[in-house]
């Protein structure tokens, strides 16, 4: 990830598609991984930890659509849907069925799959814009189930409270344990991400977005790829839902509103489309971005020439967020992942870069 | 069956406001192939001007909606050239994006100029409702309805009979060949978002009038999609009829079965006829029929 890769030159393929790009890698990768395990969770304050946490969340949501949308190229703007629909299940089964945490988890991001699968049906009559809109309905209708069917939602507008997640003996209560929680699911998400891109499956999807007729000549089956893309997509969204329902403790539509699904969106646009670290750097900074901005204009609070600040830092957070949607796309349609391989690519001789 | 008709008359006065707002869509995507997500943003973008100019400045209602037509044209070319024009042929996701993007930026925007709470934007129309012996049709609508017909007209006439409107639909058909005839292909696209930009100004009048000006104007932007996929994405008859079945049916859906799903059928159903419809003709009831199949 940060090491140099000079002098790396991959004569064969099976080098080309390691998961260690250089033999260092491991140990960076080790170090990261030792670093977010025992030192971050240490040195920050209660407040930042809740932000890794929600950032924890959206990445596994984001690495899910980046699969769908940047790798195999098919557009959804109903991702919450997904969301809600591993949120809810997770939430039933724990309140009425009584199943431990890891059943609900798993079990919601199942029952997203299937959703998944029902909703991404009209990917292969439709591509492009058509698609977008079909799962803008997907994500419409769902909203309005969730409200209106009491079985699911408990009524209109209402919430079911989750009791908080538990892996036999342990207990996930504090911030601290749910960061750990977070953490698990995160490499778990990361790993199966890295893998699945590098894969077979992965190949057929690149295959999918950069042309479909010849990847169908070359063998690949659109029908089955295309479905199972929506499938393993919705499965990484569910399971991010039921985590964010675990984590916060209800479960509400207000949680999984198009707004997310737009959110989500621009976490990989912002991040980088087709790559799984760029899905890790978009959630950060779309997570994290308001909440910092809330904390700046908090400390210009009495300076700023505003009446009604709260109101006026949410109307600021959206024009920043859009604000930055455009620019990225204007600016580096790449995303952050692109920036960083610039960075990584002018240090790769340094310092006799001729 | 006079609950029936009076749900009827007021779906397809409804409908036709739809089609107002849905006019500006589908003049963007006919003649630039852009998806305008920013249509809802964009009306209400026009209420808040005009309200900031009657109620701030104090100017009459007439200056205003004349200033507000020339700043919204003004926004609509900005917009072309800064922000639409470096997306040309590149994948459909950016462009839905950029869009999108802007809407989220002017839903943050224009409260910040102008406030957040709720204007009201007065036409100073009659408060006699229009009576039909028991069916009623308030001005509002009405004023909805003429101002929709006759954007509908002055577009047709610019359509058909003036040089520029020939040039949008000769660009709209095949971009290639008009430009090798001579017509230039940039200026029809800033021509067709000044379009965009007067039907925003008119749905921002009708839509301010009916519901009030506030940041939730800009949540009638995503009826358009049941109502532009309805009548095919890139026919201006098609919106109107688009709209009208869709106003038609979420009003009297609405009024027949909301009582046994308690409620809120006007946002299911127009989502449900959408999905019907793209499965068996994706490319609308008026179309052309050059969707891309898989």
């Amino acid at each position: 990830m940060i090491n140099r890769e000079c002098g790396v030159f991959r004569t064969t393929y099976q080098a080309d598609m390691s998961l260690y790009g250089v033999p260092l890698a491991r140990i960076t990768v080790a170090a990261f991984a030792l670093f977010f395990a025992l030192v971050f969770p240490f040195v920050v304050d209660h407040k930042h930890l809740v932000w890794a946490n929600f950032a924890g969340i959206s990445i596994v949501a984001a690495i899910g659509l980046n699969l769908l949308t940047g790798y195999t190229g098919q557009i959804s703007i109903g991702h919450a849907a997904f969301m809600a629909t591993g949120g809810y299940t997770a939430a039933i089964m724990t309140t009425r069925a009584d199943v431990p945490f890891w059943v609900g988890l798993i079990a919601g991001g199942v029952f997203a799959s299937a959703y998944g699968l029902i909703v991404g049906l009209p990917s292969v009559r439709v591509k492009g814009f058509y698609l977008a809109i079909a799962t803008l309905a997907a994500q419409f209708i769902t909203e309005w189930i969730i409200n209106h069917v009491e079985w699911i939602g408990g009524g209109f507008q209402a919430s079911i409270i989750v009791p908080p997640a538990s892996l036999g003996p342990v207990r996930f209560d504090t911030e601290l344990e749910k960061y750990y929680l977070v953490l698990a699911l995160v490499v778990l998400a990361v790993v199966a991400g890295l893998n699945i891109a590098r894969s077979r499956l992965g190949r057929a999807f690149v295959a999918i977005r950069d042309r479909d007729v010849a990847a169908e000549i070359i063998g690949v089956d659109i029908f089955r790829y295309k479905l199972l893309s929506f499938m393993i997509s919705s499965f990484f969204a569910g399971v991010a839902g039921a985590l964010y329902v675990y984590y916060v403790g209800t479960a509400t539509i207000e949680a999984f509103q198009i707004s997310r699904s737009i959110e989500i969106l621009a976490m990989i646009i912002i991040g980088g489309l087709g790559s799984i670290l760029g899905s890790i750097f978009g959630a950060v900074f779309v997570v994290v971005l308001p909440l910092a901005l809330e904390d700046i204009l908090e400390f210009f609070r009495g300076v700023l020439p505003v009446t009604d600040i709260d109101t006026f830092v949410s109307q600021l957070k959206l024009m920043v967020f859009g604000g930055l949607i455009m620019l990225f796309l204007m600016v580096e349609p790449e995303g952050l992942n692109r920036l960083w391989r610039n960075v990584k690519d002018y240090f790769r001789v340094w310092p006799f870069s001729y | 069956m006079d609950f029936f008709l009076s749900l009827l008359v007021k779906g397809l006065t409804l409908g036709c406001i739809y089609a107002l707002v849905a006019l500006g869509f589908v003049l963007i995507y006919k003649a630039t192939s852009v998806i305008n997500f920013a249509v809802g943003e964009m009306m209400m973008l026009a209420g808040f001007l005009i309200t900031a100019f009657v109620g701030l400045y104090g100017l009459p209602l007439a200056a205003a909606i004349g200033l507000s037509l020339l700043l919204m044209v003004l926004f609509g070319f900005v917009l072309e050239r800064g922000v639409l024009r470096p997306m040309i042929g590149r994948p459909v996701i950016g462009m839905i994006m950029a869009t999108l993007g802007l809407g989220i930026f002017l839903r943050g925007f224009a409260p910040v100029m102008w406030g957040v709470d709720k204007k009201n934007l007065d036409l100073m129309l009659p408060a006699q409702p229009l009576r039909l012996e028991s069916i009623v049709v308030p001005p509002v609508d009405l004023a909805g309805v003429g101002i929709t017909l006759f954007l509908l007209a002055c577009f047709a006439y610019f359509f058909q009979r003036t040089r520029s409107g020939i040039a949008v639909r000769a660009v709209a058909d095949d971009q290639q060949a008009a430009m090798a005839m001579g017509i230039r292909v940039s200026t029809v696209f800033a021509l067709s978002w000044a379009l965009a930009g007067i039907t925003a100004v008119a749905g921002g009048v009708v839509w301010g009038n009916k519901i009030g000006v506030d940041q939730y104007l800009s949540l009638l932007g995503l009826r358009v999609f049941p109502v532009v996929i309805l009548g095919g994405l890139d026919s201006i008859a098609g919106t109107i009829i688009g709209g009208l079945v869709v106003g038609a049916s979420e009003n009297i859906f609405g009024g027949y079965f909301d009582k046994y799903v308690g409620g809120g059928l006007k946002d299911f159903v127009p989502y449900v006829l959408m999905l019907l419809v793209l499965m068996v003709r994706p490319y609308g009831l008026f179309g052309r029929e050059v969707i891309e199949r898989v």
